[in-house]
């Protein structure tokens, strides 16, 4: 062994059935640059796994208990390369639009195998270049990115936040409102505030516009919650919730209010 | 909707129809009315073809009673007050025609004459009613007879899609390519379980195939193919399946369409047993009783998973088998409880002698 030691990357492996965890972690003994630090078999136990070991490499199946691989990725952030793997071919658009690295479809040979390898190991080289000059305009948050991969005409109907390792659920009826505060959204669901970092807008774009209102460039309201609509100031309204928080309300808020409640 | 009123190319021809009754009208007002025949011609001719116009009106009536629901005093009773009111108004259009007419010289004896007719008028216009309600009560039971045939053959084109997407739902792809998968893993790490599940899958998918050509099999055929696809299954998820059954030992030889209750357990894998960390159970049930076979297939399943993942296309599918085959015979409900979600099926329990 006079090679130079190559540099060693750590994979993590999520899939919920053993025997297809059992395919990669095989594949993976021809390469000892690669060390499997964890292996997942829902999508809870990878978000604890990848946000404590911090691997460099991630192969992930879609369907899992709990959380799915995309929710699995909204949460773990895109340091990591990730290679989904799955029978179901249907979500290779989605899989790419949210920087997976490669798509590998089951049952999958030796050969395909080693080519998704070699792709994440370029991806991996050229992200350590490419990430230390300051760019200007940060990335898109893997929010932003899953949100914009959603399938149109599907709006969500749950969100996962994280909070460190711990993952909480949102159930989309269970969301109040949500606020604006810098790169982050408070989800204020059940009188607690989730953080999740995304964008307001794009949290907009994945919400039931039937169900969501975007009443001020900070706040978007859940209208069932909704009790009335109040006078504030001079010509601008506050929304009063069940609860009784109280949202301002937009000069172009108070107009889609008015429209929606005019259908 | 009217059928000849509300459309031209019927219109036409019932009108024309008319105008030997008005010739007919003439010679009842020119021979022994004794109206000139210029009187008769003048008015028979208008009189009748309006009179056609008002017995359009019996259509309606003829739909309000029903030859085979209503009694026969509703139906004399009806026809009969709508001819004497039809025919009544006919009279008076007649008179106002007949007066309009005397102003013209050579018609100014046809208001006395018209007068001393309107009994013999009036006898004709219930005569003519009665006839125009026979005609509709014929025109209705055409249309329903070719109504009736209309929906025969939308119930069949209904059933033989609802049977044809079954087939081709037979095997979901991701299924034969997760096992193909497991089979992968297995080839390396122990090539005994590899073939096993080589062999289990084969028969899964050999029974499929020959199931697509039968109308009905035996529930006995119908269970082992389940037990087969669970097989294939318990390779892939291990520990995480469990099964009960509780099955009636009679209800064994009751006919049931093919690939009516393999759907529902898959269901209940992928939707059900598949998003949960630990697994579940799929609780089979089946029983005969009183000519009715009752099915149930129970699952755990993972509350806080989107409603949508919980039900599929197999589901609105069987749903639908049922539906044509047996109609309001058959029962399909789906209820979720806590942690549960069950689908019940109740249909006539078709028993024969031998398969066909």
């Amino acid at each position: 062994m006079t090679q130079p030691i190559e540099k060693k990357f750590r994979a993590v492996i999520v899939d919920d059935e053993e025997l297809a965890r059992q395919v990669l972690r095989e594949f993976l003994t021809m390469h000892p640059e690669i060390e499997i630090a964890a292996e997942c078999a829902n999508g809870f136990e990878a978000v604890k796994s990848v946000t404590e070991l911090k691997p460099d490499l991630v192969f992930l199946d879609v369907q899992m208990p709990k959380l799915d691989g995309f929710e699995v990725l909204e949460l773990i952030g895109t340091n990591a390369a990730v290679v989904f793997v799955t029978a179901h071919d249907n979500y290779a658009i989605r899989a790419f639009e949210v920087h997976a690295v490669d798509y590998l479809l089951k049952p999958f040979g030796c050969d395909r195998f080693e080519a998704a390898l070699t792709r994440a190991k370029e991806r991996l080289g050229g992200a350590a270049s490419m990430s230390q000059p300051a760019t200007g305009r940060s990335a898109p948050s893997p929010s932003d990115l899953a949100a914009a991969a959603r399938p149109p005409a599907q709006y969500l109907d749950r969100i996962p936040v994280r909070d460190g390792t711990r993952v909480f659920i949102i159930p989309i009826a269970k969301l109040d409102y949500a606020e604006a505060q810098d790169d982050y959204i408070a989800l204020c669901s059940d009188g607690k505030k989730h953080l999740k970092q995304q964008t307001i807008s794009s949290l907009e774009s994945a919400l039931d516009p039937s169900r969501f209102l975007r009443v001020h460039r900070s706040y978007i309201v859940n209208l069932e919650r909704v009790a009335r609509i109040e006078p504030y100031g001079k010509d601008s309204h506050v929304a009063v919730l069940h609860n009784g928080t109280q949202l301002p309300v937009s000069r172009a808020g108070y107009a889609r209010l008015r429209e929606f409640l005019d259908r | 909707m009217h059928p000849i009123l509300g459309n031209l190319r019927r219109l036409i021809p019932y009108l024309l129809a008319w105008l030997p009754l008005s010739g007919m009208l003439v010679y009842l007002l020119a021979v022994p009315g004794g109206l000139t025949w210029m009187e008769a011609f003048a008015l028979g001719i208008p009189l009748c073809l309006l009179y056609g116009f008002m017995c359009l009106s019996a259509w309606y009536s003829c739909r309000w009673t029903p030859l085979d629901r209503a009694g026969a005093l509703q139906l004399t009773l009806t026809h009969l007050l709508g001819a004497i009111v039809v025919s009544g108004f006919w009279i008076l259009a007649a008179k106002a025609l007949a007066h309009e007419f005397s102003g013209f010289s050579a018609f100014n004896g046809v208001e006395p004459h018209l007068s001393k007719n309107l009994p013999l008028l009036f006898g004709t216009g219930i005569l003519l009613y009665l006839l125009a309600v026979a005609f509709f009560y014929v025109l209705l039971a055409v249309q329903q007879s070719q109504e009736a045939k209309e929906r025969e053959m939308k119930a069949g084109v209904l059933a033989r899609d609802a049977e044809l997407r079954a087939l081709k739902a037979q095997v979901n792809p991701h299924f034969l390519f997760n096992s193909l998968n497991s089979i992968s893993a297995l080839t390396s790490s122990d090539p005994a379980k590899a073939r096993e599940m080589c062999v289990l899958l084969g028969d899964f998918l050999r029974r499929t195939l020959g199931l697509g050509e039968k109308a009905a099999i035996p529930l006995e055929e119908e269970l082992s193919l389940i037990r087969s696809f669970l097989a294939v299954e318990k390779v892939r998820f291990g520990a995480r399946i469990q099964m009960e059954e509780n099955i009636d030992k009679d209800a064994l030889d009751v006919f049931v369409p093919p690939l009516l209750l393999q759907p529902l357990v898959e269901n209940a894998v992928v939707h059900g047993i598949s998003n949960l960390v630990e697994g579940g159970s799929i609780k089979l049930e089946i029983h005969s009783h009183n000519g009715t076979l009752s099915i149930a297939v129970e699952n755990s399943f993972d509350p806080d998973s989107p409603p949508r993942r919980r039900g599929g296309v197999g589901l609105a599918n069987v749903r639908q088998r049922l539906a044509t085959r047996h109609g309001s015979l058959a029962s399909f409900d789906v209820k979720t409880e806590g942690d549960r979600y069950r689908v019940t099926i109740k249909m006539p329990a078709d028993r024969r002698e031998h398969s066909s």
